[in-house]
């Protein structure tokens, strides 16, 4: 389910985030209460009207009292809870993710299509990558055209699950699926077939308006020309929901 | 106060040049700076040899070739401080695309396959090309790094300015990899 309905009558629990007092109702996760009152929290797999998928780690918070630490988008509220956010050891952890991010496949800003409209790129700017102290693994993926309007370039996928997600839950067409594991880990249309062949692919382009990055993109852009337009999501979600 | 200027030293490695033209974008910017530090080695001014020492060494361009490779360490052993400029020395970027495939074959495509005429990989002066593309800090150690294809003018005139002042930069708040 990719949100639940709004219960009526819930209760309400305070909390602290980076020692603001806070309330939220107890359905709530610590990344939409973060949202809600303008705690900034990187994210690159949590997206408003999907499911919880709790990959990219970067929405990763302390709390008080607890050794671990959490995932925002994937753990609820409870009363009392004393939340932190913008530790040095968080920041740390999100510039070390990011920079793994850009050395595990091939994320060339200066000539990608999505080059100034990349949540990668926003993030790393945000979170003070300037550099990635990894060496860069310089492996090859393929690119997949087939699709007469859309175009996936396996080198730029950060595999967030978000099309998986969207073409399942809002589309309800479940043309994508994740297949392989480690770096052979990849988005596969059907069973691993050209996207163009897909039967079950409405050409909607959700997956592509979803999409952090330029792995998936319309056919016939060029560097920097193509913005996503995500409006649609919150609008469908909630409308779904409330029948 | 130190009336003495900073001495700065630049170099291109396997870059286009464009991020030593947006350093020359920096316009009436350029006449503040030349108050305070003195280029003494550069594609921009005559010099031929790299002073014994420098205070500041900027490099532009990824490490592709031996050269690059000598120029960059050459760099290092006499810059106080040394600045990787441009996504090309922080990323590879453009010239590391090439990594995804054989050295061999990236020569015949630009030599053989696309040439209309005097087909022929050039072999003398020139230096031998490395493999892979390498960014400048995955040879030598880096100190600040100013991102961007080319960072803009104004994102090298802030860092510049902070150094002289004293100050540690944040480049991440002007620029970003592609900007």
């Amino acid at each position: 389910m990719a949100q639940p309905a709004v219960i009526p009558n819930v209760r309400v629990v305070t909390l602290t985030i980076d020692d603001r007092d806070l309330s939220a109702r107890e359905d709530e996760t610590i990344i939409e209460v973060c949202r809600e009152n303008h705690i900034p929290i990187p994210s690159l797999c949590h997206l408003d009207g999907l499911s919880v998928w709790g990959g990219c780690r970067l929405c990763m918070v302390e709390l008080e009292g607890q050794a671990r630490l959490f995932a925002a988008c994937a753990t609820r509220v409870a009363e009392g809870m004393r939340i932190h956010t913008m530790s040095e050891k968080l920041k740390r952890y999100r510039r070390t993710i990011i920079e793994l991010l850009f050395a595990e496949r091939h994320h060339v800003c200066a000539v990608c299509v999505s080059n100034g409209h990349c949540e990668l790129q926003w993030l790393a700017q945000k979170c003070g990558v300037d550099h990635v102290r990894v060496p860069y693994r310089q492996a090859a993926y393929p690119v997949d055209s087939s699709h007469e309007m859309f175009r996936l370039d396996h080198n730029r996928c950060i595999l967030c699950t978000r099309c998986v997600r969207v073409c399942d839950e809002i589309e309800g067409a479940h043309t994508w699926d994740i297949m392989g594991r480690g770096t052979d880990c990849r988005v596969i249309s059907d069973l691993a077939q050209p996207w163009g062949t897909s039967d079950n692919c409405t050409s909607c382009g959700k997956c592509v308006q979803v999409c952090p990055t330029g792995a998936l993109v319309k056919q016939g852009t060029s560097v920097g020309e193509m913005v996503k337009d995500q409006h649609f999501l919150p609008i469908l979600a909630r409308r779904r929901h409330a029948q | 106060m130190n009336t003495k200027k900073i001495t700065v030293a630049t170099a291109w490695l396997d870059g286009c040049s464009g991020c030593h033209m947006s350093f020359l974008d920096l316009d009436q910017q350029l006449f503040d700076l030349i108050a305070q530090i003195d280029i003494v080695y550069s594609p921009l001014v005559d010099a031929k040899e790299l002073p014994a020492m420098v205070d500041v060494g900027i490099l532009e361009g990824s490490i592709s070739s031996e050269d690059d490779l000598d120029k960059a360490r050459l760099f290092r052993q006499h810059c106080k401080l040394l600045i990787s400029l441009g996504d090309c020395a922080i990323t590879g970027n453009v010239p590391a695309l090439r990594n995804q495939f054989k050295l061999a074959d990236v020569l015949n495509r630009a030599y053989y396959e696309t040439a209309t005429v005097q087909a022929q990989i050039p072999t003398r002066g020139v230096p031998a090309l490395r493999v892979p593309v390498k960014p400048i800090h995955g040879e030598v150690v880096v100190d600040v790094f100013i991102p961007g294809c080319p960072p803009r003018a104004g994102a090298i005139g802030y860092v510049l300015t902070e150094l002289l002042a004293g100050r540690v930069p944040d480049p991440s708040s002007v620029t970003r990899f592609g900007a």
